[in-house]
């Protein structure tokens, strides 16, 4: 017991005597865990509800709706995030007037425009994962969809998406992991998430190990939330895909 | 015999070496360019700036020669340990951590913390009240975020930046309606560089010590203990004559001096 006692004592020591870890920049750690998850939340969610028509219509018979789509998606993958923030950021800010519009009720506050930048890009990847995923629908589901005489819109509904969209689901983790991770730029745009809060502690108290690896661990437990959702969801909805027993 | 009185010969030199360093009719300082307006060359390349002018009052008033030697800052303390000079004196902070390495004069001054704001603005003197719900804009982690933080962070939305510049584009856009910057880089990143878009407004802070630090001073080798002396009695004299304050209102003309 008493050695035990001389072994935490340090420990205890540090605890009292530090002042990195303290109810002050907790509170910043917590702002920014907020910012982040609600930044990363709210963008994968409109991102998946405006990926689904857009990945229907990116295998539609119409050249210019296919054409367009195509164009979005290879716009919104073949550049850097970073660039797109700045440009929603920086960029909208500087058309001329724009200040006097309601669109400045958005533009003002930072969140909205990494919001739309962040929303734009995952939308353009989901859009690609599903339109993948629809387009591996086994021939012979289709073919007998068919023979039921089922309409288009009622053959999408009821046979292409369902398996589809399951079938995307272990690329569909992955693009939500690393919306997760890429969401640490939005820091340069003033918002202050986990990285900016982490960012902040170490510049005051240059404390690189502590802040850097303290916020690490955040994401890490954030990553591996996600990753469980999306294991027990592949599990139950990919059962019909496992092999039989 | 002969031999004691060799040693006792080299003690005394020993001694008196160690006692008194040296007794120094020239001075050479070592200052790191460009840093507007502390040092800095003007366009005929004559070194000028608030270090400069106030490194020569010093050596007027304490009757030394002084040479000014330009030395890059990676090396500005080497350089001083191997005697390519005898003193820093370039913006140089005071900390915990140089002072292992070489000593420090009295500080001569803390650099200002300004307020900036649009030309236009409302705000005349920034408190709690007049910045309440206000953003600020702020460098990362520098001790005016410190400041702004901890002072106005519970009622106003405090925005920080990598850079200067980019507090300058966001205040250019409207984004901001005050920036808290160190004195010098908000001046050349606002002021300066978007004519008559941005000014200063309230005062200057140099206080409190808690989050301004102690300041500036001038660096020395640790055993010249009797030049730092030399050079604070100066320090003192011309803060005493007005010859401090001049110099301070011919370079910050909106700061008042400590």
């Amino acid at each position: 017991m008493e050695q035990l006692s001389t072994l935490w004592q340090p420990l205890l020591d540090w605890m009292n005597g530090n002042d990195i870890f303290t109810p002050n920049t907790f509170a910043m750690y917590w702002t920014g865990l907020t910012n982040t998850v609600q930044l990363v939340f709210i963008s994968l969610l409109i991102g998946l509800v405006l990926a689904v028509p857009l990945a229907i219509a990116r295998g539609s018979r119409n050249q210019v709706l296919r054409k367009s789509i195509w164009f979005y998606t290879y716009l919104f993958r073949g550049t850097p995030l970073l660039i797109q923030l700045y440009l929603a950021y920086y960029g909208f800010a500087f058309i001329p007037g724009i200040q006097e519009t309601w669109l400045w009720f958005f533009l003002d506050d930072p969140l909205y425009p990494a919001l739309l930048a962040f929303t734009l890009n995952t939308a353009a990847y989901t859009t690609e994962i599903f339109h993948g995923s629809i387009q591996a629908t086994p021939r012979g589901e289709i073919e007998a969809a068919r023979a039921y005489g089922m309409s288009k819109a009622k053959m999408m509904r009821r046979i292409v998406l369902p398996s589809a969209l399951r079938r995307a689901l272990p690329a569909y983790g992955n693009e939500v992991i690393f919306m997760l991770h890429a969401s640490a730029i939005a820091f340069v745009v003033s918002i202050t998430d986990l990285t900016g809060a982490a960012y902040y502690i170490y510049a005051r108290f240059y404390a690189p190990f502590a802040a850097f690896l303290f916020v690490a661990a955040l994401y890490m437990v954030l990553s591996f939330s996600i990753q469980a959702l999306f294991k027990y969801l592949e599990k139950r909805l990919l059962a019909h895909l496992k092999p039989a027993r | 015999m002969k031999k004691i009185i060799t040693l006792s010969l080299m003690g005394a030199v020993l001694a008196t070496g160690h006692a008194q360093a040296r007794d120094y009719d020239t001075v050479r300082i070592g200052v790191d360019i460009p840093y507007v307006p502390m040092e800095y060359r003007t366009p005929d390349g004559t070194l000028t700036g608030f270090d400069i002018d106030l490194g020569n009052a010093l050596c007027k008033q304490a009757e030394l020669d002084c040479k000014w030697v330009i030395q890059g800052w990676d090396g500005i303390i080497p350089g001083l340990q191997a005697r390519k000079f005898d003193a820093i004196m370039s913006s140089m902070t005071i900390n915990d951590d140089r002072k292992k390495q070489i000593l420090f004069s009295d500080p001569y001054m803390t650099p200002p913390s300004a307020w900036f704001t649009p030309k236009d603005s409302t705000i005349s003197s920034p408190n709690e009240e007049s910045l309440k719900g206000k953003s600020i804009g702020v460098q990362r982690g520098t001790v005016q975020d410190n400041y702004v933080t901890d002072h106005y962070g519970s009622n106003a939305s405090i925005k920080r930046y990598a850079t200067a510049d980019d507090v300058a584009i966001d205040m250019e856009a409207g984004r901001l309606d005050i920036a808290f910057l160190d004195y010098p880089t908000g001046k050349a990143a606002l002021v300066d560089s978007k004519s008559g878009q941005f000014k200063t407004v309230g005062e200057m802070l140099t206080e409190p010590k808690k989050y301004f630090g102690e300041g500036f001073g001038i660096a020395f080798r640790k055993r010249d203990r009797e030049l730092a002396e030399t050079f604070n009695k100066a320090l003192a004299e011309l803060k005493d004559n007005g010859t401090y304050n001049t110099l301070y209102t011919k370079y910050f003309p909106d700061a008042k001096a400590e």
